[in-house]
């Protein structure tokens, strides 16, 4: 799985969180928050969209790995691919 | 079968939290004793005409575009993920506050509001500029909190209690349970949301926003069964082993979530707690005419108008109702892009739960038709006399409420005796809606939003 595919995944389900929200030009390395209106909760339904979409899981203490598209995709991208992986 | 969640009651709460819960896949139940869904807010048909129980307005108007602090409508389209399209909510013109001469205009533009003050009270002016400034953010999502008295802050603000009364009245009549004062926290969000977002409303009424709720939860694989009253919740090892419908059907579930109220779902368990919560004292009669003429011209311009004598007592009167001060409302009155296609008017008061719940057959009717007068009397005296343009009548007291509802004493409000956490002395009981915490359909929606995600979705995996 690519970059560009997980980080579509995690605009798909922003999309779907604050479809309000302009996502064309989100800047990878710059806070989430600091470029979109998300609050915790939204964050939090971040984290269980990935968990009913994906079935993975995000434990509280790595929330702040997310804070980022960068970081999502970094630290997500094992994750999918180990998904993948056991599908296969 | 054994569910995920059960919840008790078809209300925005109930419905809110389902969609919630069943859009994360839980298997959720909601059970309804009423025949339709709703709740306090809830829809029935009369005479051939359709009617909303009790909706006058939606508070937290959102504005389109609108950009700042996150507001209550912005989280609710978010966590249930709705377009505001789908609510269809459109704004208010204006409405009053009067009391006797004094009447203040207020609109969606809070400046509008300071501006009427400083025209009737311009020496309060800058304490509510101070007073509005001080409520510019809604208070952070607190648990139980010591209450402080509004009336005590105020009065760090403002000096005439004519003006205190005119600014409490509306906050009082759309969302306050507790008799006399209310707590300074709910006061700020109780302001927010009438004074600084404003009023709206859908153009079909409650039924718009039902049934959006409604087909989305449905459409998540949510069940909901109607005329499905539960007669018990056995307690077994402090918690709800299972639930027992009046039908005699026992239903078992991981997590109960009632919005039956405080005292009220502690009647239903098996164990018979001490229930230390007061069940609510305020209750309401509200009669609506539908009128040949537009109640503009017969001077009634206002989306609502709320109004009173000073001193404004917000307390169980006396006698059946409380004349003294009301609340009307005229749907036909909002900005609609499309009029309405009737002229309606309706009319809510204080009344005294005992003086109506015991009444039955023909005492119960003729009271409620004698307090119609009267009311009439009271309504003709801001603008018109109705009575040579009335087609239809139709009224409610805490009697029709309890029967609806089964809310102790038709307390609209619920108990004084909130629980913010939801908390119960069992580990998978949990309230929500009126008696958790805030009224009024934004209220009662973020109710249901917040107890499933504290008390459900927290943690889950």
């Amino acid at each position: 799985m690519t970059e560009n595919e997980v980080s579509k995944l995690i605009l798909d389900i922003i999309h779907d969180i604050a479809p309000d929200e302009d996502l064309s030009d989100v800047k990878p390395e710059v806070r989430l928050r600091d470029q979109l209106d998300l609050d915790s909760m939204d964050f939090l339904d971040i984290v269980m969209e990935l968990r009913k979409r994906h079935q993975i899981e995000v434990p509280e203490a790595e929330y702040m790995e997310l804070s980022t598209l960068a970081g999502c995709v970094k630290y997500l991208r094992p994750k999918f691919e180990a998904k993948a992986a056991a599908r296969a | 079968m054994r569910w995920d969640v059960v919840i008790i009651g078809a209300g925005m709460s109930g419905l809110a939290a389902g969609i919630r819960l069943a859009h994360f896949q839980k298997k959720v139940l909601i059970l309804e004793q009423h025949a339709v869904w709703g709740g306090l807010n809830s829809f029935y048909k009369k005479g051939g005409h359709h009617f909303d129980v009790g909706l006058h307005a939606v508070t937290n108007w959102l504005r389109p575009g609108y950009k700042g602090p996150r507001v209550p409508l912005q989280r609710i389209y978010r966590q249930l993920r709705i377009q505001p399209e789908e609510l269809a909510l459109e704004p208010q013109t204006h409405s009053y506050v009067i009391f006797g001469d004094a009447r203040l205009r207020f609109s969606n533009d809070l400046a509008e509001l300071t501006s009427e003050v400083s025209r009737l009270f311009p020496k309060e002016l800058d304490g509510f500029v101070h007073l509005s400034e001080r409520c510019a953010e809604y208070p952070e999502a607190a648990a139980d909190t010591t209450p402080i008295s509004t009336r005590r802050m105020l009065s760090e603000y403002l000096s005439d209690p004519l003006l205190v009364d005119m600014l409490l009245c509306p906050l009082l009549y759309y969302g306050c349970a507790s008799e006399h004062d209310l707590d300074w926290e709910q006061f700020v969000i109780l302001f927010n949301s009438i004074y600084r977002e404003g009023f709206c409303r859908p153009r079909r009424g409650v039924r718009q926003i039902l049934d959006v709720l409604k087909d989305r939860y449905e459409s998540l694989g949510g069940e909901m069964r109607r005329k499905s009253g539960v007669a018990e919740l056995r307690v077994t090892d402090g918690r709800v082993g299972a639930v027992v419908l009046e039908s005699g059907e026992v239903v078992e579930a991981e997590v109960v979530l009632s919005s039956a109220g405080r005292v009220e779902t502690a009647r239903l368990r098996s164990d018979h707690p001490v229930e230390t919560g007061r069940p609510g004292e305020l209750a309401f009669t509200e009669t609506l005419w539908l009128l040949s003429q537009d109640p503009k011209t017969l001077g009634f311009d206002g989306c609502v108008t709320f109004f009173g004598t000073a001193p404004f007592s917000w307390a169980r009167p006396d006698q059946p109702e409380d004349l003294s001060s009301g609340v009307i409302c005229v749907p036909g009155n909002y900005a609609h892009q499309e009029p309405l296609d009737r002229h309606l008017l309706r009319v809510t008061h204080l009344a005294d739960h005992r003086a109506w719940v015991g009444l039955s057959g023909p005492a119960y009717d003729e009271q409620k038709a004698l307090w119609i007068e009267r009311s009439l009397d009271t309504v003709a005296r801001l603008g018109s006399d109705l009575r040579p343009y009335i087609q239809y009548t139709d009224s409610f007291t805490p009697r029709t409420v309890v029967k609806y509802t089964r809310h102790d004493h038709g307390a609209v409000y619920g108990s004084p005796d909130k629980v913010k956490t939801g908390r119960t002395d069992l580990s998978n009981l949990f309230l929500c809606g009126t008696d958790q915490g805030f009224v009024g359909i934004v209220g009662a929606m973020l109710s249901g939003i917040n107890m499933a995600n504290a008390h459900v979705l927290a943690g889950a995996s």
